[in-house]
């Protein structure tokens, strides 16, 4: 049972890590009042790059640069006609994740031939999972020693690094000044406009943000979680992120929380498939696979808490006259 | 946008022609890129969408399907809704169809079913837009999020059905009966028979019919009955509009029932028509080809009719392509679909100040030659 809970766990670390990355993306986009739903086809689009440079150039760190290159590319595109032209951001989100579906298996087929996907990626060309100091020694001590052993040793260094950055990002949004103009720039931008502050090159800048956040969790899927990349890999998971982003009310760690909620459903549905539960019988996965929206769509009607976005999301800025 | 220094006909015609040019002069980059001659493919794509009675049955069974999404974003649009769902309500549609038609199949004759099926379709279409509409309304909660949401609710809910309920007895593939012969929609072909015409047999029918006639429902509605002025007056400026005694809350329903239904209208050409059985992901994106759709049409029935086309010949002639093309498949034409949307969507107000200032700067060279014509 402690093991099973173990490994639960373990799986919905893994499941979260693009989750957290991507919601953390979406945080500073939708904090400095840019709506984004265009995250699904980042990390698809960034997946891609991940892989293809990866198995072009066989350097792991160039496939991860390159990952956060496209998806920051994306986000200025996204950035150019929302902020810009002051375009939808909605339709400009929709208009990226059908880019990226499409591009990445057209330019796949081209460059690769295998209908789309990449080569598949040696374990030298992949973030393979880390053994950290003394986990094999301390891996027969009951309790601690499976905890530390299976669940907190023996991941990839993006996951590390996913959850390094929760932190990270709460400090540089609540706790810097460009944090303050940023979060002033999607609650009040006039504010920000009359104190001098350029409220579009700070949307421009949470975009790049976001844009590298996106990469890596792009990258994750592809040369970590996976080895290589298969089309409409991401399959929603930018989605289920955008749904943590609200499920956490637009706040740091109520959105690791709400990852780490969905990772561990994810997990879940895995694990219970054709599983027979005391009392309830056989659940079929696709109730569980449903379980974040259905959450999210709850807490939005105020059903469960209230969240309530950033004031001035989705509104293009104009410059008073 | 109220000091506009152009004429309505370039707003109208020219700059969405402008914005589309664009689109496809990327796209031909695209082509170029992946070694393809974009003439060569563009030659393909309208030989394969017209040159042939089969080709052009294919266009147009498409443009059904698009009509009707195309049509529902419009009327959700008209509102100032944005109605991102109609892949869901499509495929839930499908299931009202798909339940009649297993249901009755065996007892109805076509004219008694076709009611019947055309009401399934749009009551599980208007129904699940109903939960999004009524948490906007009543709840506040953002229509494209939750539409976004049930999108993947209807998914999972159809692979439980399929996988579980409606797969046939003692078989793996998730796939329902075929249903009765009597009970699919008439095709083209045979329609044309009865007027004593001979046409290439192919997936066009009926409910391109019914696809046109709700043009001229959606056109009667929005600019003929007060409903449609109380939902133009909501989507230009909801505080006018409240302070002119409109129900906002019941009027965000109303539009959303009408969008959920006409959404679910395409399952009649897809399950009913096409596939006369229920299949998973029959929908595959229609929906949000809509959005494109409504986009390049102006959200105006007329409009939305030509872009349906439009992208019926996209989708046809980008099947061709792939049968002459091994470079390309047909995720390229989701590329040409969103850089549509991103030209004609996203940046659509990125040329309207550069052809304001040639027009502007047209006007004044022909009043300046006007007044030398009239000096010499």
């Amino acid at each position: 049972m402690y093991e099973n809970i173990i490994l639960i766990l373990d799986a919905t670390l893994r499941v979260s890590a693009p989750l957290i990355l991507a919601a953390l993306a979406g945080l500073f986009s939708e904090r400095s009042g840019i709506v984004n739903i265009a995250l699904e086809g980042k990390i698809l689009s960034s997946a891609f790059a991940a892989a293809a440079t990866t198995s072009v150039t066989g350097s792991i760190m160039l496939g991860l640069l390159a990952a956060m290159f496209t998806s920051t590319l994306l986000s200025l595109l996204h950035g150019f006609a929302c902020i810009t032209h002051r375009g939808d951001q909605i339709v400009s989100g929709v208009a990226i994740n059908m880019l990226a579906a499409g591009l990445t298996v057209t330019l796949g087929r081209y460059w690769f031939g295998l209908g789309g996907q990449t080569p598949p990626l040696s374990n030298d060309e992949r973030f393979t999972s880390i053994t950290l100091p003394g986990a094999d020694a301390v891996a027969d001590i009951p309790v601690i020693g499976l905890l530390y052993s299976e669940l907190i040793s023996g991941h990839n260094i993006l996951v590390y690094l996913a959850l390094l950055l929760v932190p990270v990002c709460w400090w540089i949004i609540f706790k810097t000044r460009f944090g303050l103009r940023l979060r002033a720039a999607g609650e009040n931008p006039h504010a920000v406009d009359t104190a001098g502050i350029s409220v579009a090159w700070l949307r421009y800048r949470a975009l790049i943000c976001a844009g590298i956040l996106t990469g890596i969790a792009g990258a994750y899927l592809s040369t970590a979680h996976s080895a290589g990349f298969v089309p409409n890999m991401s399959a929603g998971k930018g989605y289920i992120a955008l749904a943590a982003l609200i499920f956490g009310k637009w706040k740091p760690v109520p959105v690791l929380f709400g990852c780490l909620l969905f990772g561990f459903l994810d997990a879940m549905a895995i694990r219970l498939q054709g599983a027979e539960l005391p009392f309830i019988g056989e659940v079929p996965v696709q109730a569980i696979e449903i379980l974040p929206y259905v959450l999210t769509v709850l807490l939005l009607a105020g059903f469960i808490g209230r969240a309530v976005g950033p004031k001035s999301i989705g509104v293009p800025y104009v410059k008073s006259r | 946008m109220n000091d506009s220094k152009i004429p309505a006909w370039v707003s109208i015609i020219v700059l969405p022609l402008i914005n589309i040019l664009f689109a496809f002069a990327f796209s031909a980059i695209i082509f170029l890129a992946v070694d393809v001659n974009p003439i060569e493919a563009a030659q393909t794509m309208i030989n394969g969408a017209f040159g042939y009675q089969e080709g052009i049955g294919y266009t147009f069974y498409y443009a059904t399907n698009f009509i009707f999404t195309g049509l529902a974003v419009a009327v959700a649009f008209s509102a100032g809704l944005f109605n991102i769902g109609g892949e869901g309500q499509a495929y839930i549609g499908g299931l009202g169809v798909g339940l009649v038609c297993l249901g009755l199949d065996h007892t109805l004759p076509f004219w008694a079913l076709l009611p019947i099926t055309m009401f399934a379709s749009m009551a599980f279409g208007a129904l699940w837009a109903l939960i999004p509409a009524y948490l906007q309304a009543y709840r506040g909660s953002h229509i494209v999020i939750t539409t976004i949401m049930f999108n993947f609710i209807a998914s999972s809910l159809m692979v439980y059905l399929m996988v579980n309920v409606l797969n046939q007895k003692g078989q793996m593939a998730p796939v329902s009966r075929v249903f009765e012969d009597s009970a699919g929609l008439p095709g083209f072909h045979t329609i044309a028979g009865w007027f004593g015409y001979c046409f290439a047999e192919s997936p066009m029918n009926l409910s391109f019919l019914i696809a046109l006639l709700c043009c001229v429902l959606v056109w009667l509605l929005l600019w003929r009955t007060r409903w449609g002025y109380a939902i133009r007056a909501m989507g230009s400026s909801p505080s006018a509009a409240e302070y002119g005694g409109i129900n906002r809350k019941r009027l965000i329903i109303i539009v959303m029932l009408i969008s959920g239904a006409l959404s679910g209208l395409l399952s009649l050409n897809e399950v009913q028509g096409y596939a006369q059985q229920l299949k998973l992901g029959f929908v595959a994106g229609y929906g949000f080809t809509g959005i494109a759709v409504c986009l390049i049409g102006r959200n105006h029935p007329f409009g939305i009719v030509l872009a349906s086309i439009l992208f019926g010949i996209l989708y046809q002639g980008g099947a061709e392509l792939s049968f002459d093309f091994p470079n390309i498949d047909r995720e390229m034409i989701q590329v040409v679909q969103a850089l549509v949307v991103l030209f004609s969507g996203a940046l659509s107000l990125m040329l309207v100040k550069p052809t304001e200032r040639l027009f502007v700067y047209l006007d004044e060279k022909k009043k300046s030659n006007n007044t030398s014509a009239a000096e010499a």
